[in-house]
């Protein structure tokens, strides 16, 4: 940046400065990924409706607004008359000097005109100042707010979405919207719209100001830089972003091998690939140096050719002013005037050339954030929709069609009669779907036919918060959040007391692993729910079911995650807990197998087979052959 | 950082060069405004046409100078900073790759992603701007000053008084701001955690019916943060104000004492108008050293992560007396190890402590065998005093490896020298079966050789099944000798091991064979250090006490690669990589050959779901290999163990995510294709171990029981238990 003489043109400069400050450091941006020096806009579908859409949400600061765009004016404004009014003491103290070389009897400089100016000025910078920190102030809170308000809509957005749009998405990439987007359009929001204003203004109100000193010298003054400065911003900014665009293009690739690599590293480490991995990434590496340093280097050379441009300016005004005031066309003060104008001349020109890219990066960010916004969500319960208040527990598929896919359907005409206290058992190969039965029971997807009902009602008879509270589920992905043991196991009974807690984490068998941690049952499991075990946090999640005191359970006979040992014993917790109680078991031991009212053999997640052990074995189908595969021939 | 700062060695030249072109960019910037006061001064004031055009002439061709310094220093400062972050990252990314589990596992992987991507770009960045600005702004800085003090010292008093209050303002808002910085940062973190925690757990607490409190839960941490981002932004917004407003008062007070100062005709009026610009470059490189404030903490987190990660060593080496016999195969990985101990100084301690064990295991055998006095001697004198070592050691062996020059190395030497003092021995044939300091072991530990480890006898186990299963082992254990064709015969002996930081072993006194043609499982329950066992094999982590031995030789004596290039591994996690399944299978063997990698399929069960795929095996595998099922990934990861053709299999739990069906089919097809490979594998269900030629039944870390299905479901209570839970009591008849 060049250096500016003095007053305003530092602060913009310094401004300036910051801003690329701050753009070089990386911090969260949209993808996740780190982000470029100069990445190049992001591509937007709908530039004009999002953008209206994101106004909406400056709307209820309109004031605020106004506000803010009134103070950025007046402040720049004063900023852009100070030189001026400088220059008229420049000039007194020049004319007065001169004619004391003439030797001008009673000749020397008016010090109560300078006083009088310099009292004006200071008044100007203060003023300036203030209204500089109010708009900032304002344009604080405002923003933060805006983004606060974002942020809690995709908040409520998010717990009315179905599952299905969860399971369709990646976690990564709605965190990133929640987080990275919204972000982005804090910090660049914060500063670009101030930034606009205060460029508008500058541009136009130096132009004026020029003019009135004269209009011969802002002619030529905009001659040099104008063209000149486009055909700088534009050359470099075409080349430079070639490069961004393939550094992006390489980090991403060398970004996804280190990913790999350490994700497998056991795997890199006991088939010794170590070499073949340096190798590969030495050369990824090498490639993003060369695509780094040229796109460095060529957004680098704005700087210095601008500069070289602002130079230019300075020394036209110069030799042309200098000329100028020898033949009393314009006065000493405003050469000086105009060379401060003529260098603030260049950097709203480049300001606004980056603001477009930052306002593109809003909004494609925004965009993102308002996807979401849109998904289709839950069908809302209905008015009259019912409370099982004591439910027992029969639960009956009446022709269930259900598909994920519209043209692969997965279950055709289904109809499973359950009564009370029965045992389900639903086995087939890891994968097979067996979580479909459960997005089904809970309505986490809608059926495409004929009904579910529970208790007789038809489940989207009931209200979701009731239906989904007459179960009771163990998955086999244990879910625990950063908190302490006794809120987990409290999490599907806010009400609990300490005994009850108790109570269900004996009954789960967890009481003692928990009596031996630091801080008993207010242990805090930490963020990754690294320190308990696997089988632990699974004992907890039993626990959790144990307490909720479901009517129906949702088991997931989890044999890689509790250790066999304990299992065995969760087991007979687990019959306590089955006791009088419906089951749908995904089962994985053939006690439970035999032992079921009846079973479901799905394979690809289909239910391909039902019936009762001694049905499916004579039966000769699919179940057979899994049985017998697996434990005939055996020693047994 | 500083550390870091060596990684900039190889640019020294154009640091150097870019310091000087920023200077001379500063000088030429710090002369316009002088020309330009000679304008006013001499031009205007004399009327002289001739002399504005000549002085203007001359100001165009400083500034262009000017314009081409920073053009070149600009293209030196990217390539520097780039290369800087090219080197730091090869380096960073090397290291990691060097690491065993240990200290993979100290850091976690996606704190390593993070330091090898985000972290070296941030300080690459860093570089750039130092080169770039920093540097400028204190010449500027300096200069500006010079010459102010140049054009009128009195006036200058001015501008020194200035400075020390634009210091106090920027000192008070970043001391007020940055804690806030930090706090937000913080927040931030929350509602990240909050938010993907409720993504997740989406399931669970709908089916809890706790979206409200979830809810709840981010909208406290959100206001939490709006309300700090908040505070810092009003701080942050006094700081351009302030300092503007400090500059500009400046500027007036030089204005009103100049004028005086030119009214008694001791300053002129270009020189005011000079000075006046020169106030302001002053005052604007004060600011870009502010802004050092500001980067500077942030770089040196990252700076302090990527030091961690290349000041970890991996503590798991390479015998370095392998280097020689090795040289050709190994070449980079010994050169690796052999930087490393040069390098390194905290490694001195580890190799030194690694040569006193091995010294014990010759002194055992020495004296046993009754061999060379002097070896006796240097043996004895090296566990005496560490330091002189050296020497006696290469009087006793008469080789010492010149490569090495340090002492750390050199102690490694007589590491080697009392290995190949054992080796000699056992050439001898005297103990043929025993080598490698089971001898004394023997004698003084004998239950320990056995299959009850100290303190827990299996339950319900009588004294003489002790004895009776006892017996087993040793015969077992001999069978190497009867096959002595056969490769990859795996001991422990007597292995214990504790993860870092844990209270308790994983594994503790551990002893069982495992022979080839034989398959050895291993159950137990979660946390029963199986998984473990198969590591410290592996030598992902290296045995607390106690050695395992492959065809008896301790594992820590082979060179790392070459002991790996013994096994197959298949992972309870299977891990494909990006590329086609040919390119992964190969990644047990490169050159495999395409009827190997189809028998590997086919053995694997995966030949069916590969010839459904659109290219067969030239199929492409997604990142993260989430186009293929988990079944399918594990079929293709035993695959790739498969085509190592490797001595020792082992298989990790390796079958959960098989249906029955295949399971079974895939370990009959297994059967076959390992007739002569030792074969271990862990297991959670009953029915995968039910066939194996050896059980071992591990509990908390202990072997409780060793023998055939049948002998411990008589035998063993813990066994019967894992059984039990999984079969209904009449399968068990």
């Amino acid at each position: 940046m060049k250096d500016m003489p003095e007053g305003k043109g530092s602060r913009h400069a310094a401004e300036m400065n910051i801003r690329e400050m701050r753009r070089h450091l990386p911090m969260g941006r949209p993808g996740g990924g780190p982000r470029g020096m100069v990445q190049p806009a992001p591509k937007v579908k709908d530039f004009k409706g999002t953008a209206k859409r994101l106004l909406t949400y400056l709307k209820p600061y309109k004031l605020h607004f106004f506000a803010v765009f009134f103070l950025a004016a007046l402040s720049t404004l004063f900023n852009i008359v100070s030189p001026k009014i400088m220059g008229q003491a420049t000039t007194e103290l020049f004319e007065g000097m001169m004619e004391k070389l003439q030797a001008v009897p009673g000749a020397g400089v008016d010090f109560g005109f300078i006083k009088y100016i310099l009292i004006t000025l200071a008044a100007l910078y203060l003023a300036s100042a203030l209204f500089g920190y109010l708009q900032q102030f304002i344009m604080a809170g405002v923003v933060q707010k805006i983004v606060y308000d974002m942020r809690r809509d995709i908040n409520d957005k998010l717990s009315r979405l179905p599952l299905k749009y969860f399971d369709a998405h990646a976690h990564g990439e709605i965190l990133s919207r929640v987080t990275n987007d919204v972000d982005n359009i804090s910090s660049t929001l914060q500063q670009s719209i101030t930034q606009l204003v205060t460029a508008a203004v500058t541009l136009i109100g130096i132009t004026v100001m020029m003019l009135t000193i004269s209009p011969l010298m802002t002619l030529l003054v905009c001659l040099v830089i104008l063209p000149l400065s486009f055909i700088v911003t534009k050359f470099i900014a075409g080349r430079s972003q070639k490069y961004f665009v393939r550094q992006q293009a390489v980090l991403g690739e060398l970004n996804g091998h280190v990913e790999e690599m350490y994700g497998g590293h056991v795997i890199v480490k006991a088939f010794g690939r170590e070499q073949q991995s340096i190798e590969e990434f030495n050369e990824v590496n090498e490639r993003l140096y060369e695509a780094g340093w040229k796109g460095a280097f060529l957004s680098g050379l704005i700087m210095p050719l601008m500069h070289l441009i602002n130079n230019l300016g300075y020394v036209l005004v110069c030799v042309v002013g200098a000329i100028f005031v020898m033949r009393r066309v314009i006065q000493i003060g405003d050469v000086q005037a105009f060379m401060q104008y003529s260098h603030q001349f260049t950097h709203p020109i480049t300001q606004t050339a980056s603001i477009a890219n930052i306002f593109q990066s809003i909004v494609a960010s925004a965009e993102r954030v308002f996807e979401i916004l849109d998904e289709p969500e839950e069908i809302p319960d209905k008015a009259d929709a019912k409370v099982i208040e004591f439910p027992r527990g029969d639960v009956q598929f009446e022709n269930v069609k259900f598909s994920y896919k519209k043209d692969a359907p997965l279950i055709e005409d289904m109809n499973i009669d359950v009564k009370r206290g029965q045992t389900i058992a639903i086995v087939g190969p890891t994968g097979a779907g067996k979580t479909t039965l459960v997005n089904l029971l809970m309505r986490f997807y809608e059926i495409d036919g004929g009904r579910i009902t529970i208790d007789g009602v038809d489940i989207r008879d009931i209200k979701r918060g009731n239906l989904r509270s007459i179960f009771g589920m163990v998955l086999q992905d244990t879910w625990l959040f950063n908190g302490t043991i006794r809120e987990n196991i409290a999490y599907g009974n806010e009400n609990a007391t300490m005994e009850e807690i108790i109570e269900a984490a004996k009954a789960a068998l967890a009481d003692h692993f928990i009596r031996t941690l630091p801080d008993g049952y207010d242990t805090v499991i930490n963020e990754d729910a690294s320190n308990i075990s696997q089988g632990q946090k699974q004992l907890l999640t039993i626990a959790r079911a144990i307490l909720a005191d479901p009517a129906i359970l949702i088991l997931d006979e989890a044999t890689s995650n509790v250790d066999s040992r304990t299992e065995w014993l969760i087991q007979r917790a687990m019959a306590r807990l089955m006791e009088g109680r419906t089951s749908f078991v995904i089962a994985h031991r053939l006690s439970t197998i035999r032992d079921a009212d009846l079973i479901l053999v799905m394979n690809e997640g289909r239910i391909i087979e039902k019936g009762t052990h001694n049905e499916l074995l004579a039966k000769g189908g699919f179940y057979a052959e899994l049985y017998n595969s697996q434990f005939t021939d055996r020693a047994v | 950082m500083l550390k870091l700062f060596r990684f900039l060695k190889p640019y020294i030249p154009s640091i150097v060069a870019v310091f000087f072109l920023t200077f001379f960019q500063a000088i030429s910037e710090l002369y316009l405004p002088t020309l330009m006061s000679d304008i006013v001064d001499n031009g205007i004031v004399n009327g002289d046409t001739d002399y504005i055009l000549t002085v203007g002439g001359r100001m165009l061709v400083i500034a262009l100078l000017g314009m081409v310094c920073a053009v070149f220093s600009s293209l030196l400062s990217s390539r520097t900073s780039s290369g800087f972050g090219k080197l730091l990252r090869s380096k960073v990314f090397s290291r990691v790759e060097s690491f065993s589990l240990q200290e993979f596992e100290r850091f976690g992987t996606a704190s390593l992603i993070t330091r090898t991507t985000n972290d070296i770009t941030q300080l690459q960045h860093v570089v750039m701007m130092m080169m770039r600005m920093m540097l400028r702004a204190p010449m500027m800085c300096i200069g500006g000053i010079i010459m102010a003090v140049s054009k009128d010292p009195v006036l200058s008093l001015g501008i020194f008084s200035a400075i020390p209050l634009l210091a106090m303002v920027i000192m008070l808002v970043s001391r007020k701001g940055m804690p806030l910085f930090k706090a937000m940062q913080l927040k931030l973190d929350r509602l990240n955690l909050v938010l993907r925690e409720r993504l997740t757990g989406i399931r669970v607490i709908r089916a809890f019916n706790r979206t409200d409190y979830e809810k709840r839960r981010f909208n406290e941490a959100n206001r939490d943060l709006t309300e700090t981002a908040v505070r810092v932004n009003k701080i942050m917004a006094l700081l351009m104000p302030a300092m503007s407003l400090i500059l500009n008062y400046t500027i007036i007070a030089i204005i009103w004492f100049g004028s005086t100062r030119i009214d008694h005709g001791q300053m002129q009026v270009g020189d005011l108008m000079a000075f006046i610009q020169y106030v302001g470059m002053i005052m604007f490189s004060m600011l870009m050293l502010s802004m050092i404030f500001v980067i500077i903490p942030r770089a040196s987190v990252s700076a302090a992560r990527i030091n961690e990660v290349l000041e970890t060593e991996c503590s798991i080496r390479d015998p370095l007396h392998t280097e020689r016999s090795s040289a050709g195969v190994y070449a980079g990985i010994s050169t690796a190890a052999q930087e490393s101990a040069q390098t390194d100084h905290d490694g001195i301690l580890a190799t030194g402590d690694r040569a006193g064990k091995s010294t014990h295991t010759a002194v055992h055998t020495s004296v046993g065998i009754g061999s060379a006095a002097t070896a006796t001697d240097a043996v004895q004198s090296m566990s005496a005093s560490g330091q002189g070592a050296s020497g006696v050691c290469a009087g006793a062996a008469g080789t010492v490896n010149t490569r090495n020059p340090d002492s750390g190395a050199s102690r490694d030497n007589c590491d080697s020298v009392a290995l190949r003092a054992n080796e000699t021995d056992a050439d001898t044939g005297t103990f043929v079966g025993a080598v490698g300091g089971g001898i004394s072991r023997d004698s003084a530990a004998g239950t320990d050789t056995g299959l009850y480890t100290s303190g827990t006898p299996c339950a319900g186990m009588s004294a003489t099944d002790m004895s009776a299963t006892a017996d087993a082992s040793p015969a077992n254990c001999d069978k190497s000798a009867v096959y002595p064709d056969k490769h990859g015969s795996v001991r422990f002996e007597n292995v214990t091991f504790c993860y870092p930081g844990a209270e308790k072993p994983a594994v503790s006194g551990v002893s069982f064979c495992a022979n080839p043609g034989e398959v050895t499982a291993i159950i137990g329950g979660t946390g029963s250090g199986k998984s473990t066992l198969l590591k410290l094999l592996l030598r992902f982590y290296d045995v607390g006490s106690g050695r395992i031995l492959i065809d008896n030789q301790d594992i820590r004596e082979m060179p790392i690669q070459a002991l790996r290039a013994k096994i197959g591994y298949v992972p309870q996690q299977s891990v494909l990589f990006t590329g086609t399944i040919a390119e992964n299978l190969r990644y047990g063997k490169e050159d495999a050959s395409a009827e190997e990698l189809k028998r590997a399929i086919e053995i694997a069960q995966a030949d069916e779901f590969v010839s459904q795929m659109p290219e067969g095996i030239d199929s492409f595998i997604e990142q993260g290999g989430i186009n293929v099922s988990g079944g399918q990934k594990q079929r293709l990861s035993i695959a790739r163990a498969l085509i190592r053709k490797p001595e020792i299999y082992l298989f990790d739990d390796c079958f959960s995510a098989l249906d029955f069906k295949t399971d079974a089919k895939l370990r009959r097809a297994l059967k076959k294709e390992t007739a002569n490979s030792t074969m271990i594998i862990v297991a959670q269900r009953v029915s995968t171990v039910i066939d194996a030629d050896q059980i071992v039944v591990l509990d908390e870390g202990k072997a409780v029981g060793i023998g055939r299905h049948r002998e411990l479901l008589d035998k063993c209570g813990v066994y019967r238990e894992i059984v039990s839970s999984q079969m209904s009591l009449e399968e068990l008849a």
